[in-house]
């Protein structure tokens, strides 16, 4: 058993053409993803919103985990090159303009590999210190060709920037304040959902956003088809 | 020789328990951005047990769990009907964002899986799980849980320790982040069943106000947990 294993080894090591094949086998036939993205809430822009396809084990955030520096500038100032360039050679999508509520943008995103079959989306909430929402690295290696999967998503914190709701420290149109401060001032310092926003017209006067702020998960909907 | 007995006699039921005895591996996660959970109770069980139902009342010691964050009533009331049961597996409170891992052992009659932990701070606030059936074929399986209101005490909001059974209060803010000298945002509650919970109020006054909770840290969104059950 030894001697067998030890040998196929040797000789993979040796032979360039079975490493080649072997490489080749990891290609699979090109898959084409459409995506399409609907802002759900009253009036809370989501900032041009960026996908990626993935591996399994890489994510843009994790629950319980501080904010890399890349998500801490989307989720303060709504850029999310920076969450794109952590994998530049991956399939990607780069949104160019705000998503509006009621609005939808539609994207195709392309594959030909099985290892890089996780979606991941994410854009941020505008008119909010540092709330985002999206898809984190979910799984489409079962979406068979013509199916849809439909995603409703939940809201995050950030963790980066205290939900002061103070004028000047907002950079949605509600406020046209500071976006990113590389500042992390909150009480929870990890990536967590988050609890809403408060506004002037629930009796804290101090905040720079309305009624027309608030919102309840979820945030955005999702549809992905296999094609 | 009593040694070796003993142990033979140990690896025989332990074979024995695992002929219908099923493993899970649990992930359980605070979701919430500013509050912490008490000690957590799993729980398996038959199809007729549970340890709260919607749109009924709280039974004492749900109440203790919803107000004071104490398990040790539910855990011995869950014992004597034979439950599987895994209790304070996270060691203590748990903050905002914190994930526990830990396997649940169950006997296949415990078919049914409930949880409970107190939302603190709240008055009688608690994520909770009501008998989901436990799923039997192997892959992982993803649940998100809501907060509840145990439709015992008066959602005041205000911090003053108060954590027994029928005290009024809520007993501490682990985040640290509480006002102080809150009028009380409502002295009493019609709704005596356990329902989902309406959320905190909150204030920004830290000094006074009608709420000891901060409107901004305080109050959350549903759902308040992730649930994760890997069936191997």
């Amino acid at each position: 058993m030894i001697k067998f294993s030890s040998k196929v080894f040797l000789n993979s090591i040796l032979t360039g053409s079975i490493m080649m094949a072997l490489s080749a086998c990891e290609l699979a036939p090109e898959q084409e993803y459409s995506i399409s993205i609907t802002n759900l809430t009253h009036s809370q822009p989501l900032s041009p919103p960026v996908a990626m396809l993935h591996k399994k084990k890489f994510s843009f955030w994790s629950i319980g985990e501080e904010a890399s520096e890349a998500l801490e500038i989307m989720s303060e100032g709504g850029d999310g090159s920076g969450l794109l360039a952590l994998k530049p050679q991956n399939p990607q999508y780069q949104g160019s303009v705000p998503l509006f509520p009621g609005e939808s943008v539609e994207f195709t995103l392309n594959t030909n590999r099985d290892n890089l079959k996780n979606l991941s989306i994410a854009g941020m909430l505008v008119n909010t210190n540092d709330a985002f929402s999206g898809l984190n690295g979910i799984e489409l290696l079962d979406l068979e060709e013509g199916q849809s999967s439909v995603y409703y998503t939940y809201t995050y914190d950030a963790g980066t920037e205290f939900n002061s709701e103070l004028n000047g420290t907002i950079p949605g149109p509600a406020d046209g304040g500071e976006g990113y401060n590389a500042t992390r001032d909150d009480v929870t310092s990890v990536v967590t959902y988050h609890s809403g926003v408060v506004s002037a017209d629930d009796n804290f006067t101090h905040s720079t956003l309305s009624s027309a702020d608030k919102f309840d998960n979820p945030t955005l909907r999702i549809v992905v088809t296999a094609h | 020789m009593n040694k070796k007995l003993l142990l033979a006699i140990a690896l025989a039921s332990t074979s024995i328990s695992n002929i219908s005895a099923q493993e899970l591996s649990i992930s359980f996660t605070n979701l919430t951005h500013g509050s912490h959970f008490t000690p957590l109770l799993f729980s398996a069980h038959t199809e007729d047990q549970h340890i709260f139902e919607i749109n009924t009342p709280a039974s004492t010691n749900l109440q203790a769990m919803a107000e004071g964050g104490v398990i040790s009533g539910l855990l011995a009331d869950l014992t004597a009907l034979s439950a599987d049961s895994v209790a304070n597996p996270a060691e203590g409170l748990m903050a905002p964002g914190q994930s526990v891992n830990f396997k649940l052992s169950t006997q296949e009659i415990n078919s049914k899986l409930s949880m409970t932990a107190m939302i603190l701070p709240t008055n009688d606030g608690f994520v909770g799980l009501d008998s989901l059936s436990i799923p039997t074929e192997a892959g992982t399986y993803t649940y998100y849980l809501n907060g509840y209101d145990a439709g015992t005490e008066a959602n005041d909001e205000i911090i003053n320790g108060g954590g027994a059974p029928g005290a009024a209060g809520i007993p501490a803010d682990p985040l640290g982040q509480n006002g102080t000298n809150a009028s009380g945002v409502i002295n009493s509650e019609n709704n005596t069943h356990i329902h989902i919970h309406r959320g905190i109020i909150g204030d920004t006054d830290s000094t006074g106000g009608v709420s000891d909770l901060d409107s901004r840290i305080h109050r959350w969104l549903n759902p308040v947990a992730r649930l994760i059950i890997e069936v191997k």
